[in-house]
C-alpha cells in the first residue's frame, strides 16, 4: 500500500477534487503542471537556491541531550524554527511562488489563520514584487495584530473575512471565492495540505524537503537514515506532511501525529479531528472534518491557532484510518507545560502548536535506544503574549 | 427519463425559475414561499438546501442560509416541512446544497427521499461531473432524479460536451466568472459565451444564472437561452419584506 496520493489525487479513499465547476479550470491547470514544473532543472535549481540562501536551509537536526535524558530516549529536533520567518510555512511559499510565476499569474492570495502562512505568503511575495492579498478572519485579524502588521509591511493587502464564523475556515472560502472570481491571473497560495487535488500533494511535495535533510543529517550523526519514530503536530498537517514524507512507505519508521485536544477532547472545545472528526467534505477535500450530525463544519478549538482547522489534509485521514499513523492528542495546558519545560531544558522557546508534539513524550514511552525526531516547526515568538498570560509571567 | 423538469422544458416559452434559502428568513417559510412563487408564474424552483460553509456564493446567500440555520434548518426539518408539498404544488421543484449534508444524510436515503417527497431534481455544485458519473448516477436515476451541472465562461469544450452527454435535464449556464451575486447584467464578453454554448447544440437546454437580477437581465439570459435562474435578488427581497409581496417581486421580472 502506497501512503501517498495516486495520480486522481485520493489517499485511500480521501482526498480528490470536490469544487465547484467555476473552479475547475483553475485547479485543472495547476493539476497538469504541478509535477512537470517541479521536476524542471530551473525550477529545483532555483527552489534549493531559494530555500538555502533566503530560507536558511539545510535547518539543523540537532541532538537534545537534556531532553534525552530526562525521558530515557534519544531525541532528536529538526529546527523548522530556524527557518526565515519563525516557521515551516515558508518552505511552501517559496516553491508556490515559483510554481505561479512559471504560470504565468500575476497575482496572489492566500488564507490565513495565525497569520503564519500569511506572512509567509506576503514575504514571498514582497520578494518576486507581486501583487499580494491575504484573507483572515474578522476575529482572528483581532487577535493577531502583530502578524496583521508583519504582512502590511511586506506589502501584502489583508481583507477580512466576515462571514460565517469569522476564522480560518471562513478566511478559507474567502480566498476560494476570491478565485472563482479572479480564475485567470490569480494563483491561490493555500497553506497546508488541505484544498483540492494538486494542493495536498502539491504542498507535502514541497514541505518534504524537512524528512530529505532528516535522512541525510540522521545518516551523519547516527550512521543510519531512518528514526524509530517521527513525531509532528497536525492542524492541517503540512509540517507533518514534510516531517513524514520520506519515511511514509517504509514501516519501519512509527509515525506520530498529535491533534490539539484543547480543553479536552469532550469538552466541546476541541481540535482533535481524528477523534471526533467523520468523513465529509470541506474546501473541496474529502477528509475527516468535524461537523454536526447535519453536515454543518464546526468550530474547533486550540489555544494554538495554528491548529484550529476543522478537518485534517487528506493524507493524515489516510494515515489514521488505515492505522499507519499513531495519532495522540493533547490539551491545551499539557502543550503549554511541555513548552516551557523545552525552553528551561534546552532553550529554545517552541511555538504553541510544536509543544503539543513535545507533550507526548510525558505519556508516550519509548525505548532507551530509540531513536525519535520532533519536528519543531515554529518559534514561538509569535506566542509570547498566550505564554506571558498562561504562566503569568 | 420524463418528469417535470423535462416537461416543463419543452413547453414553449422562455422559463422563470427562481432559487431561494429553505429556513429563510423565517424556518417555516419554506412551503408558503414555494406556493407564493408558483401562484405568481414561476416555471422552476430551486429549494436551496442550507450550508455552513457555501464556497460557491456571495454575501446575500451565505447570509441566508447562515440565518437559516440559525433558525433551526436542517435536512431533516426540511423533508418534513415538504412531505406534502405535492398536494398543493406542481411546477418542479429542485434541491440545491453542497455536497455535505447529503452525504451525512447518506446519498441513498437522500435521493429516496427526494423521490418520495416529489423533488424533480438536484443541484450541487460541488459534486463534479466526473465523481457523479461514476459514483451515484445510478442511484439518482433510480430514484428518478435530474442532476443538473453548471458550466461556466472558463469550462473547456470538450468538458461542456461531456457534461452535455451526462446530462439528462438541462445545464445550468453561470453567466461570468464569479460567486452568486456578484454581478448584475452582462457584457459583450457575456453575449459572445452565450452564443458560444448556444452553438455547439448540446442536446440538454440551457438555463443561465448568476447576475440576473430584474427584467433587463432576465431578457437578455433568455434571448440566448431557455430560461434563467433569479436567487440573490430575491433573498435581498425577503430580507426586505419577509415571505410576502412575491407577487410584486415576480411582476417585474416578468414584465417586458
Amino acid at each position: 500500500m502506497s501512503y501517498n496520493a495516486n495520480e486522481k489525487g485520493y489517499y485511500g479513499e480521501f482526498g480528490g477534487a470536490f469544487i465547484p465547476e467555476m473552479l475547475y479550470p483553475n485547479c485543472e491547470e495547476l493539476r497538469r503542471n504541478y509535477i512537470s514544473v517541479m521536476k524542471e532543472d530551473s525550477f529545483q535549481k532555483e527552489f534549493h537556491q531559494l530555500l538555502k540562501d533566503y530560507v536558511g536551509r539545510p535547518t539543523p537536526l540537532y541532538f537534545a541531550e537534556r531532553l534525552s535524558n530526562k525521558y530515557n530516549t534519544k531525541i532528536y529536533l529538526k529546527r523548522e524554527d530556524l527557518c526565515h520567518t519563525g516557521a515551516h510555512k515558508v518552505n511552501n511559499t517559496i516553491g508556490q511562488i515559483l510554481m505561479a510565476k512559471r504560470l504565468g499569474k500575476n497575482r496572489i492570495i492566500a488564507e490565513t489563520g495565525a497569520g503564519q502562512h500569511g506572512v509567509a505568503t506576503a514575504t514571498v511575495c514582497a520578494l518576486m514584487g507581486i501583487q499580494c492579498v491575504v484573507y483572515m478572519g474578522e476575529i482572528d485579524i483581532h487577535r493577531q495584530a502583530p502578524n496583521v502588521a508583519r504582512m502590511k509591511m511586506l506589502g501584502a493587502e489583508v481583507r477580512p473575512a466576515k462571514s460565517g464564523s469569522k476564522t480560518l475556515k471562513d478566511a478559507t472560502n474567502e480566498a476560494i471565492r476570491d478565485w472563482i472570481n479572479n480564475p485567470v491571473d490569480t494563483h491561490y497560495i493555500i497553506g497546508s495540505v488541505v484544498g483540492p487535488h494538486p494542493y495536498p500533494d502539491m504542498v507535502a511535495r514541497f514541505q518534504s524537503i524537512i524528512s530529505e535533510e532528516i535522512k541525510w543529517q540522521l545518516k551523519e550523526k547516527e550512521g543510519r537514515e531512518n528514526p524509530d519514530y517521527v513525531v509532528a503536530c497536525v492542524g492541517g498537517g503540512s509540517n507533518a506532511a514534510g516531517a513524514y514524507y520520506h519515511f511514509l512507505d517504509n514501516t519501519d519508521v512509527g509515525i506520530i501525529a498529535v491533534e490539539a485536544a484543547g480543553k479536552g477532547i469532550h469538552s466541546g472545545e476541541s481540535a482533535a479531528t481524528s477523534a471526533l472528526g467523520k468523513v465529509g467534505i470541506i474546501h473541496g477535500s474529502k477528509t475527516l472534518l468535524m461537523q454536526t450530525q447535519d453536515g454543518q463544519i464546526t468550530e474547533p478549538y486550540s489555544i494554538s491557532a495554528g491548529l484550529d482547522y476543522p478537518g485534517v489534509g487528506p493524507m493524515h485521514a489516510h494515515l489514521f484510518k488505515s492505522g499507519r499513523g499513531e495519532f495522540i492528542s493533547i490539551t491545551d495546558d499539557e502543550a503549554m507545560q511541555a513548552g516551557l519545560l523545552l525552553s528551561k531544558l534546552e532553550g529554545i522557546i517552541p511555538a504553541i502548536e510544536s509543544s503539543h508534539a513535545f507533550a507526548i513524550l510525558e505519556e508516550r514511552k519509548f525505548n532507551t535506544d530509540d531513536i525519535v525526531v520532533i519536528n519543531l516547526s515554529g518559534r514561538g515568538d509569535k506566542d509570547l503574549n498566550t505564554y506571558i498570560d498562561y504562566f503569568k509571567l | 427519463m420524463t418528469n417535470r423538469i423535462t416537461e416543463k422544458l419543452q413547453q414553449d416559452k422562455k422559463l422563470l425559475s427562481i432559487y431561494f434559502t429553505a429556513g429563510y428568513p423565517e424556518l417555516n417559510d419554506t412551503v408558503g414561499i414555494i406556493e407564493g412563487l408558483e401562484k405568481n408564474g414561476v416555471d422552476m424552483i430551486e429549494i436551496g438546501l442550507p450550508f455552513s460553509d457555501p464556497l460557491a456564493d456571495g454575501p446575500t446567500i451565505q447570509e441566508s442560509s447562515t440565518a437559516a440555520l440559525k433558525n433551526g434548518m436542517t435536512t431533516e426539518v426540511l423533508f418534513d416541512q415538504l412531505k406534502d408539498i405535492r398536494k398543493t404544488v406542481s411546477i418542479p421543484l429542485i434541491i440545491m446544497g453542497y455536497f455535505n449534508p447529503m452525504l451525512q444524510y447518506g446519498v441513498k436515503a437522500f435521493c429516496k427521499k427526494c423521490e418520495e417527497i416529489g423533488i424533480d431534481g438536484l443541484i450541487i455544485p460541488d459534486l463534479p461531473v466526473d465523481v457523479y458519473h461514476e459514483e451515484y448516477q445510478a442511484i439518482f436515476e433510480k430514484n428518478g432524479l435530474l442532476n443538473v451541472f453548471l458550466i461556466t465562461p472558463q469550462t473547456p469544450d470538450e468538458r461542456i460536451q461531456f457534461i452535455d452527454s451526462v446530462s439528462k435535464g438541462f445545464i445550468y449556464m453561470v453567466s461570468s466568472a464569479s460567486v452568486t451575486g456578484a454581478k448584475s447584467g452582462f457584457g459583450k464578453e457575456q453575449v459572445e459565451y452565450f452564443e458560444r454554448i448556444k452553438s455547439m447544440n448540446l442536446k440538454n437546454p440551457q438555463i443561465v444564472g448568476f447576475g440576473i437580477s430584474n427584467s433587463e437581465t432576465f431578457g437578455q439570459a433568455t434571448k440566448h437561452a431557455k430560461g434563467a435562474i433569479i436567487g440573490s435578488a430575491l433573498i435581498k427581497h425577503l430580507n426586505k419584506n419577509g415571505a410576502s409581496k412575491l407577487d410584486s417581486f415576480v411582476n417585474t421580472i416578468r414584465q417586458e
